[in-house]
């Protein structure tokens, strides 16, 4: 079968290396919120956490070497989380609205009775 | 790689014997299939029982109803919602996708069973217990979950406001079990069909069924991990107590009405997709005649299940979500009826000049595509954020939905039924029971829902128990149209008993038939009927798309997938 | 009962197919996973609106133990790193030795959820319980969502790595591992989420 052939022609790359990458932008993400400014904050947390599953996924996950549309799917996945984001955050996170009108409410006639 | 024949045959041979091996804990998909087909019928039986209780209390409120006797609020809040759920969860799930999905994607793309047969039978025994569970949550002290389909906090959400300290929390597990076994399902069907298609079987030879259940299947699985979510923080709320929808403390009750609708509207494409493609394979054997641009209703299928994830909160326009958003969901609402509508103009076009034979599926089939149109352009209005004001949470809301769900759950299972039965069973069913069936259910079925299109727009809402404590609402014509409703409602439920003769009565005594009885092109009717343990005799190689119908310089006028180009059929 | 044998004599003609090059268990394997991203996302994303539109959860946030989520972080990262040398071993056909890095992960799994119920405990003693404030009932429910894949992850590989210690089934050491890795990735997102942004 062909992914077997490929799997035994594949070279292994150093995971040792890879782990020691990864366990230095842990410390990263550790020193981040040291400096004291929300935008490093988020860039060392949120950015080296994308960079570090990123390469848990390319390399650990051996999706490097996989099938180019593996990819797709899982990001295809995670564009649908991204829609859900988008059309529930307006509700959630600004329940009272920007722009609107507070009318004064006039109730209803009462109904005729014959 | 192919099978020698004779190991095969020898397979054959030793298919398991026991009653318990053979028909409760089976791995062959055709069993689980049935299985799931069963559960589904008896499912439906129920919940028709519920609609037929809670349409007496509205045509005659306050009086017993006979087999069920007075009904009290609590129990119509209850009946409604269980017969929403059981509806929708445990009859068009498990028929349409389940059920079709197991019998059809192993016979149609040429294999012996699904990849994971083990996870297949994992998969069904997860939803008989979800099956138990409701059913059970019927019973238990306080009754069954009261607050709709849509379990919309904080009603659902404390025991203090729906007063089903059991019947609610047991709801939202069958539920949530009910999706964990569909998932197994899911990745099960999607995985075979990607892997273990025959030789041959390339992408456009698939049957459109075949597509559409996988389709379906990926809808499901992208839209039900937010409501997952969702039941978890729900279900803690109900049993221990967390404020996850509570506004007081910081929750938000909207969310969980985004969750649920973010699946709870691609599952209305779930479901339907199925059914198109059932009606697909149906119309072209029928019409004898190519099926009219298969890419062209493959994408529109891609199309309905990636735009379905878009227009979710036209559930909600009255729910004060930001308005400005729900423009945005009244655009891709009125977005997803082209690729619909385009599925159904390519239907009508496949029609036009066949030969044309009306036989019990052909005559589902050409239902579904009249009835689910209504149901799709009074959908119109509902996804219009203006009209929808109006119209939400009237009957005009309950009669286009089940002008879409009835058409895709019930016509498009009878036509599959009607059509796969000499494949299940080996034998035919009555042609001319089967076309009393489809008239007596046909005809009921818009004398109960045009009657409902009138008194929603007359302003009637859909969660009143009795319309005697609002007079404007009780008059007279209002009070016939929902007597008329019912008694439609009795007359439809009363004719299931003749499919119910036809079914048992001919799965033992029908016409027997071989393998191909309506001269169709697709693999599974290249199997022996019905298909043995192993399901084909020698495993089959493809050599052209599945519509080929009335090729033009042959003799027959139908050529199935599986004859290599060189070799004809010997003549019948 | 005989004839259940009888059925497995019977060669799975599906399961052995592979039309897209992809083994059938691997393809299953990226499909559980794409349905896993859908329900965490569904989670995460709840509980990210929510925060922001919160301010006062960056209060309830600083009394989670940073320490503890770091050194939980470097435990799977570590238990990542002996399952994919695992499966090394496994493709060189060595299967006590993938067995043996299996059973080290096992044991960062054991540590990490340690961790956990020590951090949790300490918690609940203080007062921070799953009632508190809605941000400790997301911080618990997504939290322990992750701390039961772990726990399902453990057991399974359990039975992969008695199987892999005998020469069986070694295919199953790398479908195992990807599952582990992701649930590696998970944690590398809930780590930020919950324990630095404060």
């Amino acid at each position: 079968m062909s992914s077997e052939a490929v799997h035994a022609d594949r070279a292994h790359p150093s995971y040792v290396r890879i782990y020691l990458a990864l366990l230095v932008l842990l410390a990263i993400s550790l020193l981040g919120p040291m400096f004291g400014h929300p935008i490093v904050t988020l860039v060392t947390a949120f950015g080296i956490a994308i960079v570090k599953a990123t390469m848990v996924a390319a390399y650990f996950m051996h999706l490097n070497i996989e099938e180019r549309y593996v990819w797709y799917i899982l990001f295809v996945m995670l564009g649908f989380v991204l829609v859900m984001f988008a059309g529930i955050a307006p509700d959630v996170m600004l329940p009272a609205g920007q722009n609107w009108l507070h009318l004064p409410i006039t109730p209803p006639a009462p109904p005729v009775h014959h | 790689m192919s099978m020698p024949a004779p190991a095969h045959g020898a397979a054959v041979a030793h298919a398991p014997e026991s009653f318990w091996s053979r028909y409760v804990f089976s791995t062959d998909h055709k069993v689980i299939g049935l299985q799931y087909m069963f559960t589904g019928m008896a499912m439906a039986l129920i919940g028709g029982f519920m609609a037929y209780v809670f349409r007496m209390q509205l045509a005659f409120p306050g009086q017993s109803v006979p087999l069920y006797g007075l009904v009290t609020a609590r129990e119509y809040n209850a009946l409604i919602t269980n017969h929403g759920s059981i509806m929708i969860f445990w009859v068009s799930m498990p028929v349409l996708i389940a059920g079709l999905g197991n019998f059809l994607i192993p016979l149609m793309i040429g294999c012996d069973d699904m990849v994971f047969p083990r996870l297949n039978r994992l998969s069904y025994q997860i939803f008989f217990v979800s099956v138990v569970i409701i059913l059970i949550s019927l019973v238990v002290p306080g009754g069954g979950f009261g607050g709709a389909w849509t379990a919309y906090p904080p009603l659902s959400a404390s025991a203090h406001y729906n007063h089903t300290p059991w019947g609610a929390p047991l709801w939202l597990l069958a539920v949530a079990l009910e999706f964990v076994a569909f998932l197994l399902g899911g990745i099960n069907f999607t995985v075979t069909v990607m892997n273990a298609r025959a030789p041959g079987m390339t992408a456009m030879r698939i049957p459109i069924v075949v597509w559409m259940i996988v389709i379906a299947s990926l809808v499901f699985m992208g839209s039900v991990g937010p409501l997952i979510a969702g039941a978890v923080m729900l279900f803690l709320d109900q049993t221990v107590g967390t404020q996850f929808f509570d506004p007081k403390a910081g929750g938000d009750p909207l969310l969980w009405q985004h969750l649920f609708w973010f699946f709870g509207h691609p599952e209305v494409y779930v479901v339907l997709l199925p059914a198109t493609g059932v009606v697909a394979e149906v119309l072209t054997v029928f019409a004898r005649k190519k099926l009219f641009a298969y890419k062209t209703i493959l994408g529109t299928a891609i199309a309905t299940g990636i735009i379905s994830f878009f227009v979710w909160a036209h559930h909600q326009f009255v729910a004060g979500i930001d308005p400005r958003m729900a423009h945005l969901f009244t655009i891709t609402t009125l977005l997803i009826s082209i690729p619909v509508a385009e599925m159904l103009f390519a239907f009508i076009a496949t029609l036009y000049g066949g030969s044309i034979e009306f036989a019990t599926p052909m005559l589902w089939a050409l239902a579904f595509i009249a009835e689910f149109l209504i149901g799709g352009v009074t959908g119109i209005f509902l996804g219009a954020n203006a009209t929808d004001i109006y119209l939400h949470d009237t009957y005009f809301v309950v009669a286009h939905f089940h002008y879409t769900f009835f058409p895709i759950a019930i016509i498009g299972t009878f036509a599959a039924i009607t059509y796969w039965f000499p494949k299940m069973f080996g034998r035919r069913m009555s042609e001319t029971l089967g076309k009393i069936h489809f008239w007596g259910t046909v005809i009921p079925f818009n004398l109960i829902f045009i009657p409902l299109f009138l008194t929603g727009v007359a302003g009637q809402h859909r969660r009143i128990y009795s319309y005697e404590n609002f007079p404007q609402l009780s008059t007279p014509w209002l009070n016939h149209l929902a007597v008329i409703a019912t008694v439609a409602l009795i007359v439809m439920l009363a004719f299931q008993v003749v499919f119910l003769v036809n079914f048992f009565w001919s799965m033992r005594h029908g016409e027997e038939v071989g393998a191909n009885p309506w001269n169709a092109n697709t693999l599974e009717w290249a199997a022996p009927s019905p298909p043995p343990h192993g399901n084909f005799v020698t495993m089959p190689a493809v050599y052209r798309g599945p519509y080929e119908y009335g090729v033009p310089d042959r003799d027959l006028d139908y050529w199935p997938q599986h004859v290599p180009n060189q070799e004809e059929l010997p003549r019948a | 009962m005989s004839h259940a044998a009888d059925v497995r004599a019977h060669v799975p003609i599906a399961t052995g197919r592979s039309a897209t090059g992809i083994p059938t268990a691997r393809l299953a394997v990226w499909w559980v996973l794409a349905s896993e991203i859908v329900i965490f996302g569904g989670l995460i994303g709840s509980y990210v609106m929510l925060r922001l539109h919160h301010p006062h959860w960056a209060e309830e946030a600083s009394h989670t133990n940073t320490v503890a989520g770091a050194f939980n972080t470097f435990v799977l990262l570590t238990s990542s790193l002996a399952a994919v040398l695992a499966h090394q071993a496994a493709e060189a056909r060595n299967g006590p030795r993938a067995a043996r890095f299996l059973g080290l992960t096992i044991l960062g799994g054991l540590v990490f959820l340690m961790v956990k119920s020590f951090e949790w405990s300490n918690e609940i003693a203080h007062g921070f319980t799953i009632f508190r404030d809605v941000f400790w009932s997301y911080y618990y429910v997504t939290c322990g969502l992750h701390g039961l894949h772990v726990i399902v992850g453990m057991v399974i590989m359990g039975i992969v790595a008695a199987d892999a210690r005998r020469g069986r089934n070694l295919h199953r050491v790398e479908l195992i591992g990807i599952y582990w890795h992701f649930v590696d990735a998970v944690w590398i997102f809930l780590f930020p989420l919950f324990y630095i942004a404060k």
